[in-house]
């Protein structure tokens, strides 16, 4: 089971970014490395704070780098 | 593996060797007989401030074998850190009332003083064992 349904495109944003590497991002938000790949893989939702660091870091939206699936019609 | 992590590896490790050689050592003091009336606070003393001491050696060793490494602690090691805690807590709950009952009923002291160490243990170990998990896993969402 994946911890979250929330999904991403923080490691296509980083390499449309000059190839950024996950330690600058983490630098950049404030957090671990770690956290980042957590981030990434879908192991950590990050809170609503963290995610429009991220966002504006990539200077998108923030429903460009993060995502959460339809609910299906009842 | 941040440097939380590695903490929560330690005192998983540390704790469930610590208890094991206090077990064995009680245990052999034993030798069959009933074990009310076996010596044990001095293992059990030794054994807890040993666990301690080896923890604190730990977190110095690391910083000597890799003293490059981050040490920074960000929101998600506090939300695992805390998430863990929570599930260890729990034992130690487990652990005071159940020697409180046992005082009460009059148990021998040889008894109330291990299920309180042995709450201890669990507390550490289930705790530590939940940040490992989840450091692994991910942080579940409620």
């Amino acid at each position: 089971m994946k911890p979250t349904r929330v999904t991403n495109n923080i490691r296509a944003l980083r390499f449309a970014h000059d190839e950024m590497t996950q330690a600058e991002l983490a630098e950049r938000i404030g957090v671990t490395r770690q956290t980042v790949i957590a981030i990434e893989q879908g192991r950590y939702s990050p809170s609503l704070e963290m995610a429009f660091r991220i966002a504006r870091v990539f200077g998108v939206r923030l429903d460009d780098v993060f995502q959460y699936p339809e609910e299906a019609a009842p | 593996m941040t440097h939380e992590e590695k903490r929560a590896w330690t005192m998983l490790v540390v704790s469930v060797v610590a208890y094991a050689v206090y077990a064995a050592v009680v245990l052999s003091r034993a030798g069959g007989g009933p074990l009310a009336a076996t010596t044990y606070a001095g293992a059990l003393l030794w054994t807890v401030g040993g666990a301690v001491a080896v923890n604190i050696v730990a977190e110095i060793g690391m910083g000597v074998v890799n003293p490059r490494a981050s040490r920074v602690k960000d929101v998600r090691d506090r939300e695992i850190g805390r998430l863990g805690d929570h599930v260890g807590q729990a034992f130690v709950v487990i652990g005071a009332v159940s020697a409180m009952l046992m005082a009460l009923a009059e148990w021998d002291r040889f008894w109330i003083a291990n299920v309180i160490y042995l709450c201890f243990v669990l507390s550490a170990v289930v705790g530590s064992l939940t940040k490992v998990i989840v450091y692994r896993r991910g942080v579940p969402q409620w």
